[in-house]
């Protein structure tokens, strides 16, 4: 139990809960934007990504930051000219493909595949936790800096525009968040629990809580409990962390609606349509 | 009379009966530019031109009624005011000048809007956003913004639903809720969308009134569109009609008479009042109607 | 002439056992994918596609551990949870993406955990690989027969049903006003598409398998809009892409980096993407013609509204 706080692990807890609080606060607006689907996308650009950096031999931040980009900016460019959902989608397919292609030529296919898919404890190298931490200073940087625009833009986008705020360029701004949300958590939670990271406490959150600052503040206390939860059971157990990630997310999910309408029952009053 | 003189004869009348009555918010007679001046606006869309030489004004203060039926091009002038679509020709002046992109001059309300009603996101917070919700940069705490938030949401008297969800409220409440939002930025022109298409009489009704009454506090010039002219009687400085892409504007009861939208038209049209009421009906009717003011009174 | 086909076909293809199974499980489940997934397009269920395999993964990862071949731990998945999808469509769209999405992260967070319990119980090496990505070369023996069975059933319930589906999926209201079972034939078609999954999960793992189903079925849509043609069209694009998908992870052998076959899942994707882009100008010549021939507004079938 106490090896988990020795000094090698430290670097993990940090990266932990930079994580926690990137993905919890970009993923408040995912949901609040109704952006499920980029939410699946990008983290499966990401794994081609880092299955190509892996290949190369360079670090796994750089492949996955690329590619995460590259498809959030994709996904942005392509929806504005209208549908888009066969294509993206089988773009984001092809993603996938791509990545297993590049990892079965590597020597180390499946477990890199699963530690990809699934994440790692250790999936940050001690050189790559300073950037990480770059990453994460830039993203709440901008997040404090557009936080009206984007809140408004997504709540009332005819208005928004009617003000002469350009939805679209703050859109690719988004975009761009949620590839730098995406591109620190992939290594330690893998690409196919990004989603419950990011849309799981904001979802849980926004149903305890009526306005944005206290379901922000909920979303990244249930994150962090998530995340460091996730390490220090999968420390125990040698499970992957996504495992827990993917449970606990839905745990608190489902806690939180079932707290939301026992509370409103017992106040008596009835949701107004 | 002929055709597109019927219109132009309701314009120059009403123009001469502005000139003579000072109008209802009685500012003093200053060469002022009216706060919304259309000229010769014209939009092709999809291959139909959807308005020809639309023009009008809205003075400050002057709630003006956008009428036509779905498709005459309402929605297509509320976009181009409000700078989404320049006009292919013609011009759009705010003050006199055109419209600034990145100006508090224009607001808007928009028909509905499509909130989840588990977003975490009150009444009040959306009307906080009608004051910086354009503005970059982290915001701070303040109690002069409380205190304008508190004050627009008793005055659009939405103030015991304020810290309820926006997506749980009713359509009524939430046009209450989206006017405040437009109104707090002190806009120069409020612009509205269709907002009685989804609410009962009675809603549509303490709507119209409670926007007309607002504005004229504020001094802001209103355009509410419509297809119903009837539920705005009461609070309509002017009306602007709208058929087949060309508009004819000025008070009430000199554009809708049966001459003039029957040239809108391009077909025969009667106007009926009953009492007090105005119905529009296509076809022409064996007696005309009784004259240009206070029929059917 | 011998040695252009033995550039193509490197030596073995037509004489190994395992290539045969492949192809004649991959032109099953082309054909099947192909007409099930037309429907699942005009019912707008792609998201019912994804969430399907998602439980094929579970099932598939279970399979392992109880010694069973994947394909049972699929189909048994797809069939159990169909009634659960059926419930889950009825939500407003944004709210069921957040909540399908989340439950679907506990269910790969578990297959993770089964997974690699796989891993460290059994001498079976790469069961991540295979049920995410596909097995077509390495099919238990008994799976071949199991896949023809699936595929035929599939089959007879939707030439079966295929008239009343059609009308509830297009015309749900109608077809529910002429005493058509509406949520009894939601129901079933949901199990055929579990089914579905599950087939196409064996070729290209349960990670594509939406691909497979939804690709073909999407481009065929483009170039036709009568349903039969674009479920034949759909099948003969799924099978283009399936088999020649299998030759080229078969030659790929002898391709550098020589650390193996390239994954078949691979191939077929990338196929599947160029067929649907290749539709599309397909789709935009077939506009133009129609512009041409002097009908300016779209018919009663609704045109793709792209912007030119």
């Amino acid at each position: 139990m106490s090896d988990m706080f020795a000094p090698f692990m430290t670097d993990t807890w940090i990266t932990a809960s930079i994580i926690a609080v990137i993905a919890a606060l970009v993923g408040f607006f995912v949901v609040l934007r109704g952006a499920a689907f980029t939410a699946h996308a990008v983290p499966n650009a990401a794994f081609a990504g880092a299955a190509g950096a892996s290949l190369l031999g360079v670090s796994t931040l750089l492949g996955l930051g690329v590619f995460s980009l590259g498809g959030a900016l994709g996904i942005g460019l392509l929806s504005r000219r209208g549908r888009h959902d066969a294509v993206t989608a089988l773009i984001v397919a092809l993603m996938l493909g791509l990545g297993a292609l590049f990892l079965s030529w590597s020597t180390e296919y499946a477990p890199e595949i699963y530690s990809l898919l699934f994440g790692e404890v250790l999936g940050v190298s001690a050189g790559e936790v300073a950037v990480t931490a770059v990453l994460a200073a830039v993203c709440l940087a901008v997040l404090a800096a557009v936080y009206r625009p984007l809140l408004l833009t997504s709540t009332l986008p005819e208005v928004a525009e009617a003000r002469g705020v350009r939805a679209h360029r703050i859109d690719l701004l988004f975009l761009s968040l949620v590839a730098l949300a995406t591109t620190t958590a992939v290594p330690v939670v893998g690409a196919l629990l990004m989603f419950s990271l990011m849309v799981g406490p904001p979802a849980a959150a926004r149903a305890l809580a009526k306005h944005p600052a206290p379901a922000m503040a909920l979303s990244v206390v249930l994150a962090l409990a998530t995340v460091w939860g996730a390490i220090a059971l999968s420390f125990q157990t040698n499970w992957s962390p996504g495992f827990f990630v993917g449970v606990g997310a839905a745990a608190w999910y489902l806690i939180a609606r079932l707290a939301a309408a026992v509370t409103l029952r017992q106040v008596g009053r009835l949701e107004r349509r | 009379m002929t055709p597109q003189s019927a219109i132009e004869a309701a314009e120059i009348e009403s123009a001469q009966a502005e000139a003579q009555q000072p109008t209802p918010s009685a500012r003093p007679s200053q060469p002022t530019p009216p706060v919304l001046a259309l000229d010769g606006v014209s939009v092709r869309l999809g291959g139909r031109q959807i308005l020809d030489g639309v023009g009008f004004s809205v003075r400050a203060g002057e709630f003006a009624g956008l009428i036509g039926s779905n498709g005459a091009g309402k929605t297509t002038i509320l976009r181009t005011v409000m700078g989404l679509r320049p006009p292919d020709r013609g011009s759009v002046l705010i003050d006199g000048a055109p419209l600034a992109r990145r100006g508090r001059q224009v607001g808007y309300v928009p028909q509905k809007v499509l909130i989840e009603p588990d977003a975490p996101l009150r009444a009040r917070d959306l009307v906080a956003l009608g004051l910086d919700g354009e503005r970059i940069g982290p915001r701070l705490p303040s109690r002069r913004r409380r205190e304008q938030v508190e004050a627009m949401l008793d005055a659009v008297d939405a103030g015991r639903f304020a810290d309820e969800r926006v997506g749980t409220l009713s359509d009524g409440e939430q046009q209450r809720v989206l006017i405040a939002h437009a109104l707090i930025g002190r806009p120069r022109l409020l612009l509205m969308d269709e907002p009685l298409a989804n609410l009962d009489l009675r809603s549509g009704q303490e709507i119209v009134e409670l926007t007309s009454r607002v504005a004229r506090e504020q001094g802001v010039a209103v355009l509410l569109s419509a297809h119903d002219i009837n539920p705005l009687l009461p609070v309509m400085d002017k009306v602007v009609y709208v058929a087949e892409g060309r508009a004819a504007s000025g008070p009430t009861d000199q554009v809708v008479r049966s001459e003039v939208l029957s040239t809108l038209y391009r077909h025969p049209v009667s106007v009926l009042r009953v009492d007090g009421r105005v119905l529009v009906v296509a076809g022409s009717t064996v007696t005309t109607d009784a004259g240009p003011v206070g029929a059917g009174a | 002439m011998a040695g252009a086909l033995s550039v193509v076909f490197e030596p073995g293809f037509f004489g190994s056992g395992p290539v045969h199974a492949a192809l004649l499980t991959g032109a099953v489940v082309a054909v099947v994918t192909g007409a099930v997934g037309v429907f699942t397009v005009l019912r707008s269920q792609s998201f019912a596609g994804h969430a399907l395999s998602d439980l094929g993964t579970l099932g598939g990862s279970g399979a392992y551990l109880l010694n069973v071949a994947p394909v049972f731990g699929f189909v048994g998945a797809g069939v159990v949870v169909a009634g659960a999808m059926d419930l889950f469509g009825e939500q407003r769209k944004r709210s069921r993406d957040v909540s399908t999405g989340i439950v679907l992260g506990a269910v790969l967070g578990v297959s993770a955990l089964l997974l690699y319990l796989d891993s460290t119980s059994s001498t079976t090496t790469g069961v991540t690989v295979t049920v995410l990505f596909g097995s077509v070369f390495t099919l238990a023996s008994y799976t071949v027969p199991a896949v023809a069975v699936c595929g035929a059933v599939g089959l007879l319930l939707l030439a079966l049903l295929y008239r009343p589906l059609l009308l509830s999926s297009v015309n749900p209201d109608l077809a529910a006003a002429r005493g058509i079972p509406v949520r009894l034939l939601g129901l079933l078609f949901m199990t055929a598409m579990g089914v579905t999954v599950a087939l196409a999960s064996l070729v290209v793992g349960t990670i594509l398998s939406p691909a497979l189903l939804i690709g073909p079925a999407a481009a065929a849509l483009r170039l036709t809009r009568r349903p039969l043609a674009a479920m034949a069209l759909a099948g003969g694009l799924g099978l283009a892409a399936t088999w020649i998908g299998i030759l080229l992870a078969y030659d790929s052998y002898y391709w550098p980096p020589r650390t193996g076959t390239w994954p078949v899942s691979f191939f077929v994707v990338a196929l599947i993407f160029l067929a649907y882009l290749l539709s599309g100008l397909g789709e935009r010549r077939g506009q133009r013609a129609r512009l041409r021939a002097g009908q300016s507004e779209c018919a009663a079938d609704p045109c793709s509204v792209e912007a030119v």
